[in-house]
């Protein structure tokens, strides 16, 4: 069963009498019980995406469903069964961390008690701060907490918009552990987040930029898709290394990452030795030079060249 | 309803946790009724006043007897010229000069006809006029003395009755107006505010996608503020019976029942401003110019209305303020019931259906 179908959505707005198109004939579904991820940089249009899901906005055009609910339509249906986490810290920073869960349990028609077992996991590790302010928890507790909040009435579907932005790397890790849980209750889920690292973590991704999707499918999928051999360089001048490299006309396209730089040829022929070539002109020393497998944000860098 | 319940809890959290917040919630209003009842006050006593008397006979004493007597009087100088009175007046030390001319008694009881010069610093007019109408109320009083005995052929004498005023105290129209202004601003300025708060920091995107219904949302949320305008009541009507001795002549029910209506008026302004307010600056702000000064000036409170411009007159009307300050003064000090009243207050119902049905309706049940 698929738990949100979209098609052809369209979103624009109007800033200083230009018009800016936020998403343009958006399309995609996603299947009961999935982790879709949503992977692009700040402005792609992310966060309109999840406000037109969650009823929260009206898209110009085109149609979208959760569980077979109009967003326009049944808007009150959708707002009975699913979870939003919006992008802002959005809790009662003078509520304490018990007071919030119990204020979005009930206005949810439920208690912390009766659904207890599907945050406990989360739950417990803020717990010992339960009578602490919201504003007063780390970054990472608050997300635990807005999570815990959003998930409280069991929704069935759960929109999670940049839900590890200002977290720290361990939290990060602790919070995909918990929707991989959660998935196995059955819960859908749609995330969102401009970390490419967190993509593999998903079922299925959708890469998205300035509104237009560019690719979707298993992170699997979408690296065997980059089908250029890919060289990663280094050595003790990365600036100069990198325009050295670009000079050279046989260069497809080189981009820094982390320590390295990612290289990809248009011709595939003795790569190896023209990178070695450019090293030795150019006087660079502690010069590494392999080929690596390429992960979701080369994909990335790829198609948004295209 | 428990749904409700929590919300309205949720919200006297955050009020009871903003201690700095409530605290001035809770001591404006005491501090608005206290500074109107003792330093701002348009009532004259103890203006400074000089005298020169250029007579100085019995007569003349008398007067000034009676005058310095007065508890609107504070005689502080005598002056020898004319010059010096203008100097003494420069220097901005006197408010009110009387002068005496030479013979005055002479001319009195000879010619039957004697004058007394009055010189007031009109720079702030009321307070001129007012401090000849004192002096001359006490000349006429010793005119009368003097006459007494005699048989004047034709006197037209003017009995004066204050009513329901008796001794003329500013306290009577100001505790009705500390009152709507108070009302006003804390259910009005303070529930826009927190509505646009929840805006701001972006609780408001959770709890719309949430089975609530926008029309709770918003009753939860006026329900604390109401609470503490009560209370707001409360200490204006206690402070105003047993510290300005200032009685409530009509029934205290029907009283309470009108502030309720007008403090529901007060909540739908607030939630009408917070409709389309983005930040909590701007509702703020908007609250302040579109409540504050209308109602300190449209009120009838400090300025009379009947005083302004047609245009401003036709434009009070729109006030709310200005209904609740005439309903109040009705039965606080005139002691009237709800046949005396009831049109105002069917304006005040008026007003408020249709304000809250705006609000109500233009509710966002979504982002923008």
């Amino acid at each position: 069963m698929q738990s949100i179908v979209v098609e052809n959505i369209v979103k624009t707005y109007c800033v200083k009498k230009t018009v800016v198109e936020a998403l343009k004939e958006i399309s995609f579904t996603v299947e009961k019980g999935e982790i879709f991820g949503i992977i692009g940089p700040d402005g792609a249009g992310k966060t309109s995406l999840f406000r037109i899901l969650t009823t929260l906005l009206l898209a110009d055009s085109g149609n979208a469903s959760i569980d077979g609910f109009d967003v326009i339509k049944d808007y009150k249906q959708i707002r009975n069964r699913v979870g939003y986490m919006p992008g802002k810290f959005s809790l009662y920073q003078d509520l304490s961390v018990q007071e919030n869960l119990e204020f979005f349990a009930t206005i949810f028609n439920t208690s912390i008690e009766e659904n207890y077992d599907l945050v406990k996991d989360i739950y417990q590790q803020i717990e010992p701060f339960k009578t602490r302010k919201a504003g007063q928890l780390s970054g990472g507790m608050k997300q635990k907490l807005a999570l815990c909040c959003a998930l409280i009435h069991k929704p069935s579907v759960l929109f999670l918009d940049e839900p590890t932005t200002g977290v720290d790397a361990v939290s990060r890790k602790e919070f995909w552990e918990m929707l991989h849980r959660l998935k196995l209750q059955g819960i859908t889920i749609l995330v969102s987040t401009p970390y490419m690292d967190e993509a593999s973590l998903c079922d299925r991704v959708a890469l998205i930029q300035k509104g237009e999707i560019l690719s979707i499918n298993t992170p699997k999928g979408i690296t065997k898709d980059f089908k250029k051999p890919l060289w990663s360089v280094k050595a003790n001048e990365m600036f100069r290394l990198m325009n050295a490299i670009k000079e050279n006309t046989e260069v497809e396209s080189c981009y820094p990452f982390g320590q390295y730089h990612h290289v990809v040829f248009i011709s595939q022929e003795n790569v190896k030795e023209k990178l070695e070539e450019i090293a030795r002109k150019g006087n660079f020393t502690d010069f590494e030079v392999q080929l690596i497998e390429p992960n979701i944000e080369d994909c990335f860098m790829a198609l948004m060249k295209e | 309803m428990n749904q409700f319940l929590i919300f309205v809890k949720k919200e006297w959290l955050h009020i009871w946790r903003d201690r700095r917040t409530l605290f001035i919630l809770i001591w404006m209003p005491v501090v608005q009724i206290l500074l109107y009842g003792f330093a701002l006050t348009n009532e004259v006593k103890n203006a400074k006043i000089a005298i020169f008397d250029q007579s100085k006979d019995e007569a003349t004493t008398a007067i000034t007897n009676e005058i310095s007597a007065s508890r609107y009087f504070n005689l502080i100088k005598n002056v020898h010229s004319y010059k010096d009175i203008e100097a003494t007046f420069r220097e901005g030390k006197i408010r009110l000069a009387v002068v005496f001319p030479l013979g005055f008694r002479n001319d009195l009881l000879h010619t039957n006809h004697a004058q007394i010069q009055l010189i007031a610093d009109a720079t702030d007019p009321n307070t001129a006029n007012m401090l000849t109408n004192y002096a001359t109320a006490i000349i006429n009083n010793y005119q009368q003395s003097i006459t007494q005995n005699e048989k004047l052929p034709y006197t037209i004498k003017t009995q004066v009755r204050m009513l329901y005023n008796p001794e003329l105290k500013g306290a009577y129209s100001f505790v009705p107006g500390v009152m709507a202004l108070v009302l006003m601003l804390v259910c009005a300025m303070m529930t826009s505010i927190s509505i646009v708060r929840e805006k701001e920091i972006g609780t408001m995107e959770v709890i719309l996608v949430s089975p609530l219904k926008p029309f709770r949302i918003i009753i939860a949320k006026t329900i604390p503020y109401l609470l503490v305008s009560m209370l707001n009541i409360a200490s204006i009507l206690l402070l105003s019976v047993f510290v300005l001795d200032v009685p409530i002549v009509g029934s205290l029910g029907l009283l309470i029942a009108e502030s309720i209506l007008f403090t529901v008026t007060s909540l739908s302004v607030g939630i009408l401003i917070s409709n389309t307010a983005k930040t909590q600056q701007t509702a703020q702000f908007t609250s302040l110019m579109s409540l504050f000064l209308p109602t300190l000036l449209f009120s009838g409170f400090l300025f009379p209305i009947e005083n302004m411009p047609i245009p401003l007159q036709v434009i009070s009307n729109i006030v709310p303020a200005k209904w609740y300050y005439i309903i109040i003064k009705s039965i606080m000090i005139k002691g009237l019931g709800f046949t005396a009243i009831w049109k105002e207050t069917l304006i005040l119902v008026g007003m408020t259906v249709i304000l809250l049905s705006i609000s109500i309706k233009n509710f966002k049940i979504r982002l923008s």
